[in-house]
């Protein structure tokens, strides 16, 4: 460590006004406090800080989808060796999962943080930190089979239209993990849905035994076929098809216990949503007319990208509400948008995806709401005293 | 005022001409006109005729308002406008079907909408009610001529990313879709045209400095 920093400070110098390297101080500065906690100190007026800057921020939160990314290895390799008929060992499906993950991990973040770094330079301000967790959650929302260059052209188009046109990380009205699979899903819908895109090797079909269908549970329960559903427990481990690291509950529930424990994720938005869904799910219960409908209301949670989605996409700090009545609106429509746009719609089985994006949209006009509604309050009180 | 010795192309009359192709673009700086923009620009010639069927329109109905301005009585002017222009989109549609009966199918009824197009009510009320035929037919070439451009410039890129081609015509090579390569769904569907439009937007108040507010 010491002899990191030591080399930082060496070669700084270079990077500083009228350096060799001058051009280039927003990258040198971006790697220095990524290693480095800053010890920059506020030198007018009065500031309480927290002593977590937004570097360590995102840290935790990559911290807390380790075992998303994890399992979604293994399930990769599992899925494979399930519908090839073969037995391996828990390395052999990890290793093997991770050979077909990692490189869409490397491309989506030597993509994103590329035209970030490339805007930072351009634009002369610091390197923001945002697209740290953004890279790693725009591969976990894809199925594994997606072309590289595919995950490249939607992690530029998000990083460019979703974030950097709006000014950058802060700035953008969506989240730009989700702009970039909504990209996907509707420019090239055959590598996005489907039974076929969610198993390593299917697409080309080599060598699949035919009782494998490949076909989510959410496709499966959209068809009709509830009873070909999975276990619950099944469901909640997340050894199903699905998104490369949206299938395991259980691991995104460790994801929200460290977010939740840190305060880094807003609980009112993750509990919210999850009463949102279970409130839609009720609802179509009562009106149930097929089978789709008839799905206990819980079961719901377990089925798709909603817990992935209520846990790590409706919590992002900039996209989502920001007072703390809103956020409660804001997840519980979330929630309940997701599971109607799931359950009515045919065209779109995944429908949280969509009602986050749609509340995201939504966010600020909540707000907005939320304050005037407090405005108002108060002023009947000043009125009432004067 | 020797109004006769004015040259057809003075430094004012071209500025009419060329100001709306950058400057006060009705799209990208006026915001005007965008329903049509997004509708037809799926592929270039359809785009292209409907610029075309604009230009003509525009430029017609700002002559003949032109010519009427003195006779109109100022509380009818819309209804007067309205007739111009309707009467005029109306021989540009039949035209379109007489000769060019698949694109004139392929932008259906977005030629009727020419009429509500707030461009060229936009112009006939701000230009062609206060001018002479000659720069009002200058300042309605101009006009649509921004619009057509930008129509044309998002179209081109609609169609070669979203089908590969450009003018109907397959440029981007077979092997490359053997190679893995797909064309984009998304660029077919409205929302894209709304982006590449402020893509287009975007990149002009980049280069024009006189766009860029100061605030």
């Amino acid at each position: 460590m010491k002899s990191l920093r030591n080399y930082l400070d060496k070669i700084k110098p270079h990077f500083e006004k009228g350096g060799k390297f001058e051009k280039f101080e927003s990258t040198f500065e971006a790697f220095e406090t990524f290693m480095f906690v800053p010890d920059t100190v506020t030198k007018k007026g009065t500031h309480v800080r927290d002593s977590i800057d937004m570097k360590r921020t995102m840290a935790i939160v990559v911290f807390a989808l380790v075992p998303t990314v994890l399992f979604g290895m293994w399930n990769v390799g599992l899925q494979h060796f399930n519908a090839t008929g073969q037995e391996g060992t828990l390395f052999e499906l990890f290793w093997f999962g991770f050979l077909r993950v990692f490189p869409i991990i490397v491309v989506s973040y030597a993509v994103g943080l590329g035209i970030e770094f490339a805007f930072a330079q351009y634009r002369g301000h610091e390197v923001n930190e945002g697209f740290l967790v953004s890279g790693i959650l725009i591969p976990l929302v894809l199925p594994v089979d997606v072309p590289l260059w595919m995950v490249a052209v939607a992690t530029a188009f998000a990083v460019v239209i979703g974030k950097e046109v709006f000014g950058g990380t802060g700035m953008n009205i969506l989240n730009p993990a989700l702009t970039a699979r909504a990209f996907l899903f509707f420019a090239y819908p055959s590598y996005m849905s489907g039974n076929e895109v969610w198993t390593h090797g299917m697409m080309n079909g080599e060598g699949i035994i035919d009782s494998y269908s490949g076909a989510t549970p959410l496709a499966e329960a959209a068809a009709g076929n509830i009873d070909k559903l999975p276990s619950i427990q099944e469901m909640f481990i997340g050894t199903i098809p699905g998104s490369i690291g949206e299938t395991s509950t259980i691991a995104i529930l460790i994801g929200a216990a460290i977010l939740l424990f840190t305060g880094i994720g807003s609980a009112r938005i993750m509990i919210s949503t999850f009463i949102g869904g279970l409130v839609m799910g009720l609802l179509l219960n009562i009106f149930a007319v097929n089978p789709f409908m008839e799905i206990p209301a819980w079961e719901h949670l377990l089925l798709g990208g909603f817990a992935f989605g209520a846990v790590f996409m409706a919590t992002d700090p900039v996209s989502a509400a920001q007072t703390p009545k809103g956020k409660i609106i804001y997840g519980f429509l979330i929630g309940f948008l997701a599971i109607l746009i799931r359950v009515i719609n045919p065209a779109y089985p995944e429908g949280v995806m969509l009602a986050i994006l749609l509340m995201n949209v939504f966010a600020p006009l909540i707000d907005h709401y939320v304050i005037e509604a407090n405005i108002k309050k108060r002023l009947k009180r000043a009125k009432v005293k004067a | 005022m020797s109004e006769e010795k004015e040259p057809l192309f003075s430094s004012k009359n071209l500025k009419l001409l060329t100001e709306p192709l950058n400057d006060s673009n009705p799209i990208t700086v006026q915001v005007l006109g965008i329903c049509s923009a997004l509708a037809v620009t799926v592929k270039l010639k359809p785009a292209f005729v409907m610029a075309l069927s604009v230009v003509v329109v525009m430029a017609v109905s700002n002559v003949v308002i032109s010519l009427l301005r003195k006779t109109v009585p100022p509380r009818i002017r819309i209804i007067v406008q309205l007739v111009v222009i309707a009467s005029m989109v109306i021989l540009v549609d039949q035209f379109l079907k007489a000769f060019l009966f698949d694109i004139s199918k392929q932008l259906s009824v977005f030629v009727g909408l020419i009429i509500t197009n707030c461009i060229i009510m936009g112009r006939l009320e701000a230009f062609a009610l206060s001018n002479k035929p000659w720069p009002a037919f200058l300042d309605g070439l101009g006009n649509a001529a921004g619009y057509g451009v930008i129509l044309i410039i998002v179209a081109f890129f609609r169609e070669l990313l979203g089908s590969g081609t450009i003018w109907g015509f397959q440029v981007i090579p077979e092997g490359v879709y053997n190679f893995g390569y797909e064309n984009n769904g998304l660029m077919i569907l409205p929302p894209m045209a709304l982006i590449v439009v402020g893509a287009i937007i975007w990149v002009q108040r980049a280069k024009n400095k006189k766009l860029i507010e100061s605030n």
